[in-house]
């Protein structure tokens, strides 16, 4: 290993500290998501709990760890039971490539970028092992639905990245942040921003988007046989994908943790918690398309577009040597 | 496309908008006059208890959650012996005021009867019963009727002219 002691540590902390700072905003975000939507309903949301509302996660943790952990007698067990930790565990090990400052990030990886594609990839088995799991015909609708809008939107997510990729000349995050610092890329690349927000909404198959869920369709999606902390647990890896699909949206084309004056890892998490901002208003706003809808919009704008956006990257580059 | 981006930003302009929601505890709600609440039964100007014990208001009531024993006392004045309301039944509906003859039973506009155990929605008459005359102050059945009760023989009432002698041959 050839680290010092002092370095170990400081690693391990770091570590820890991105652990649990994710899971609570992870949990934070229920109180968020719940007062923004209350707000622009209208209303005030949840606000009994401690001072507005704010121990509101803490009363819905207290309740979920209290229900009976109940798993159907016609569930395949084990991957029913494995299922909720899939999508927490691979957002989770997505964030250790994230910069959260310039000296703040578990890990350097040179290929940061295709890691996070991988990972969030890899989400889907969650989603779709857990309909499975469940022999519900509601669930399993929505997992296929879930496995059909990945492999139509991890395309393009990709895709409308490699515009960024092009410009930065690296796929390392620290570089990507880095080479932002004379300007972000959300100017040059405005259509891979887009795109790229579109595709992390589906990514993390939130509301205009949320089909495997569905709840007027198909009871509650991929999760109808979940109940107590499994279900808490597809929760949290919901919130931790926004939080995840929020922060990338920020270090790719935000600029990251580059802003004057404030410490670099609180214009980071400013800029974060702005685009979860908009995911919720997003949420508060749109209906929810049709399948055939969502998909055409997948394969027949989207991807195109993401291509075009690429090509005409790809040229000016090349024009301007 | 654009239409979408101006829903976004109705939606987020809604974020000062006035809430159309109450905070109920602290913020009390505007109770009409009229409010269909609590079901109490009142009493005469001059203390004693309006109902005669008719039974009209069980049989008005559409969920049948009133129950009452009629009984008299020994000067011909009726009374319920006991007079229970299941509120867990009641809906609030208003037709036993409407169908009471002394204006004994009303409802008023208190709605706070959560209770945690659900016989304690059941009212027996000393719960029912308050002290005053409720919506209508002056009205007393007993001073408008032609019964002789304790105090009151026949023709004594306000407005009223002692009784006729049938048998007499004066005009």
């Amino acid at each position: 290993m050839g680290k010092t002691v002092p370095e170990t540590i400081r690693h391990l902390i770091i570590v820890f500290g991105v652990l649990a700072v994710m899971m609570s905003i992870a949990a934070g975000l229920i109180w968020v998501e719940r007062r923004l939507l209350g707000f622009w309903q209208d209303r005030y949301g949840p606000n009994r709990v401690g001072p507005f509302g704010i121990l509101q996660p803490l009363a819905d943790m207290i309740k979920v760890f209290a229900k009976e952990d109940w798993v159907p007698p016609f569930a395949d067990r084990p991957v029913f039971i494995l299922a909720p930790a899939i999508i927490v565990v691979t957002v989770l090990l997505a964030f250790a490539v994230v910069p959260f400052a310039p000296s703040i990030s578990v890990a350097d990886l040179n290929v940061g970028l295709l890691y996070f594609l991988a990972l969030s990839s890899l989400g889907v088995y969650s989603v779709a092992l857990g309909g499975w799991a469940s022999d519900n015909k509601y669930a399993l609708i929505g997992a296929l639905r879930a496995s059909a809008q990945m492999i139509s939107y991890e395309v393009f997510m990709g895709l409308s990245l490699m515009g960024v990729v092009m410009l930065a000349g690296s796929f390392n995050l620290r570089a990507i942040v880095e080479a932002q610092r004379r300007l972000w890329f959300v100017v040059p690349q405005f259509f891979g921003f887009v795109i790229f927000l579109i595709a992390g909404v589906a990514e993390t198959h939130r509301l205009p988007f949320d089909l495997p869920e569905a709840e007027s369709e198909l009871v509650a999606g991929f999760h109808s046989e979940y109940s107590g902390m499994k279900f808490g647990l597809f929760f949290v890896g919901e919130y931790l994908g926004i939080t995840l699909i929020s922060a990338l949206i920020a270090t790719f084309f935000f600029g990251g943790w580059l802003g004057p004056l404030l410490p670099p890892a609180v214009w980071f998490f400013i800029k974060t918690f702005f685009f979860i901002g908009v995911f919720i208003l997003l949420r508060a706003t749109l209906p929810r398309p049709r399948y055939d809808q969502l998909i055409r919009l997948g394969w027949k704008v989207m991807l195109p577009l993401a291509l075009a956006n690429l090509v005409v990257t790809g040229g000016i580059i090349l024009a301007a040597g | 496309m654009l239409s979408i981006l101006r829903a976004v930003w109705t939606v987020f302009l809604h974020l000062f908008k006035r809430k159309v929601t109450v905070l109920y505890p602290e913020e009390r709600p505007r109770i009409p006059p009229r409010w269909r609440g609590r079901i109490i039964l009142s009493r005469d100007p001059d203390g004693q208890e309006r109902c005669v014990a008719c039974h009209l208001c069980a049989v008005a009531c559409p969920v049948g959650c009133i129950a009452l024993q009629a009984a008299e006392d020994e000067y011909g004045r009726r009374y319920p012996e006991f007079f229970r309301i299941n509120f867990s039944r009641c809906i609030f509906c208003g037709f036993c005021e409407e169908a009471c003859p002394t204006y004994a039973i009303q409802l008023t506009n208190d709605f706070e009867m959560s209770e945690y155990h659900r016989h304690n929605l059941v009212y027996e008459k000393q719960d029912l019963l308050i002290s005053g005359t409720g919506k209508y102050p002056g009205y007393n059945f007993y001073k408008v009727a032609g019964l002789s009760i304790k105090g009151k023989d026949k023709g004594e009432n306000e407005n009223e002219l002692p009784p006729v002698d049938v048998k007499g041959l004066m005009p």
